[in-house]
């Protein structure tokens, strides 16, 4: 019945996401992307692709964060557009995904503050689809009670914060406490709105979400190796959804090494050849070879997924899929260009293609 | 949290209205059947005789109102399910926008058939010039109009739905895909037959009866 109705506030808007996902760049433009010898030919490249607007008016020298943050204002341009032409639960949708981002930039503003960064700098740092009125109050705080209530108990994270309360002082440990604990808030109250939107966004989300849950249990498992965190507050991390919890959770809190974490997760079909070949695992941006890191595993896992939400209509998980695609190509576009600009050709094929 | 409990207070909300709304329909009739047995009146509440005392013009203006206004109601819908998917999907891909629309024309199709329709059956309605009042074919005449008619408009309804969510799954694999077209087109034409049974069906019942005040 849900099809009769959905098109009244989301018809055109589910238009133009679509329309955004079939400007994503395919794997014959990607191959083109991999030949460039040098920054000016990829731009040359990207000027075939719904970047070229953003990236005409650079000077030539062109340096890849600066071509990172032209990709993210064409995804920020996209995004806008679409909250601007949003009705109610769709806008709704929308906010929420950009919590994510709010909460990264709240993490990212205290721990600049914490090392003493400028705050006009760290400012610019800031994902521009987190940003929320009284942010830059976040450089004066000194503890988290502050924190709470002179910031964010305006903003829209105020509900997740309250789990963190319990944080003393604002030390190095503690905002990557209280960044985990904020994300898993905000996922399960995510997870819980998506549930009372009906089918078939429920079920779609589900499984995104669910494996967002997994991914993060697993990068909290390994990433607590070696440091103080007990394992009894590390198990509090674990987001309280998704296919390990709470069976999985509970083995994976008590675990001390990687080849625990293997053994648990062979039983998981989904996670099985995920691990396998992986050493010490968690090593950012590719290890080098035919190996894939974890993390390039889940994110090729994770574009398998967003893929899928394509194949039905009709619901609102396509516009979520759509930025977490736009983030892995810009994420893939970067990777090149680095590669490109730091004369490491052999590793230039280690992206995530999507179509 | 604060955010989420809005979403939900809002459905929260339209159930409520809901409960409401249906409880008060119940005790009021409960009141008002009560009210006729307890004052010993108990046999006018007799919905058979209430339905056989109704005019036969009665029937058949209903059947005649019913066919056209659902089957504009159907098109209707299916034109604005089509029509958003397909401005949307052509803001990246302009060329989808004229093709597309023969998805709008087949809901409009829809319409046209209630249309149709409903002239072939007013065509039946006429002054009872009779001094005896309705005769026996009167009464078949409206009858058969009422349910002709309400036959010919839910059908039209049901297939403009149908035309319309194909028409806008059209629009958007067309943005996607150039082969998929003509594909889906296929099942949208097997969707907009279904309009056709129900006009058919409308006609065979309707066959029968004579214009009113013929004898």
């Amino acid at each position: 019945m849900n099809e009769i109705y959905f098109n009244a506030d989301a018809g055109y808007l589910e238009g133009i996401v679509r329309g955004y996902r079939d400007g994503l760049i395919t794997l014959p433009q990607y191959l083109n992307l991999t030949q460039c010898e040098t920054m000016d030919d990829l731009k040359l490249q990207l000027a075939t692709t719904d970047y070229a607007s953003f990236l005409q008016n650079e000077p030539s020298p062109m340096s890849t964060s600066t071509l990172s943050a032209r990709c993210t204002d064409a995804l920020v341009a996209e995004f806008q557009y679409l909250q601007q032409n949003a009705a109610e639960p769709i806008s709704k949708f929308l906010d929420f995904i950009t919590y994510g981002f709010m909460i990264d930039n709240v993490i990212l503003l205290i721990t600049g503050t914490l090392h003493e960064r400028d705050t006009h700098d760290l400012l610019e740092k800031c994902h521009p689809l987190g940003f929320f009125d009284t942010m830059p109050a976040l450089c004066v705080a000194t503890t988290v009670q502050d924190l709470y209530s002179t910031v964010l108990v305006d903003s829209p994270l105020a509900g997740y914060f309250r789990e963190c309360l319990s944080a003393e002082d604002l030390n190095e440990l503690n905002i990557e406490i209280i960044r985990n604990t904020l994300h898993k808030a905000y996922l399960e109250d995510f997870y819980t709105y998506c549930q009372g939107l009906g089918e078939p966004t429920a079920s779609i989300m589900a499984e995104i979400l669910m494996f967002e849950a997994d991914r993060r249990t697993v990068n909290i498992t390994i990433n607590s190796f070696g440091t103080e965190l007990s394992k009894d507050d590390r198990a509090k991390l674990y987001p309280r959804l998704g296919s390990m919890y709470p069976e999985a959770q509970t083995r994976l809190a008590r675990v001390d090494d990687m080849d625990q974490v293997k053994a648990i997760l062979e039983q998981y079909g989904d996670y099985k050849t995920m691990l396998s070949g992986v050493g010490t695992g968690a090593s950012s941006g590719g290890a080098g070879g035919d190996d894939m890191s974890l993390e390039d595993r889940f994110f090729a896992r994770e574009v398998q997924l967003n893929k899928d939400s394509f194949e039905q209509q009709f619901h609102y998980g396509v516009f979520y899929s759509w930025l977490r695609l736009k983030e892995q190509e810009i994420r893939n576009v970067v990777w090149v260009a680095e590669c490109i600009s730091q004369q490491q050709k052999d590793k230039i094929n280690n992206y995530t293609p999507i179509y | 949290m604060g955010a989420y409990s809005t979403a939900n207070s809002y459905s929260a909300y339209a159930s409520y209205t809901r409960t409401v709304l249906s409880a008060s329909a119940a005790s009021l009739a409960v009141w008002a059947g009560l009210y006729l047995l307890l004052t010993g009146r108990g046999e006018r509440f007799d919905v058979g005789g209430y339905l056989l005392r109704l005019s036969p013009y009665m029937w058949a203006l209903y059947g005649i109102s019913l066919c056209i206004g659902l089957s504009v109601v159907g098109a209707a819908w299916g034109i604005f399910i089509a029509g958003s998917s397909i401005l949307g999907s052509a803001v990246r891909t302009p060329r989808i926008a004229t093709k597309n629309l023969i998805s709008i024309i087949f809901c409009e199709v829809v319409a046209i058939y209630g249309v149709i329709m409903a002239i072939v059956f007013s065509a039946k309605v006429a002054a009872v010039q009779s001094t005896n009042g309705f005769s026996r074919s009167d009464y078949y005449t409206g009858f058969s109009l009422f349910w002709g008619g309400l036959a010919v408009g839910l059908s039209n309804l049901i297939c403009g739905l149908a035309v319309g969510i194909t028409g806008s799954n059209a629009a958007v694999a067309d943005a996607h895909d150039q082969q998929l077209f003509v594909k889906i087109l296929v099942i949208e034409i097997f969707g907009s037959i279904i309009g056709l049974f129900g006009l058919i069906v409308g006609l065979l019942v309707t066959g029968k009866a004579e214009d009113f005040s013929v004898s």
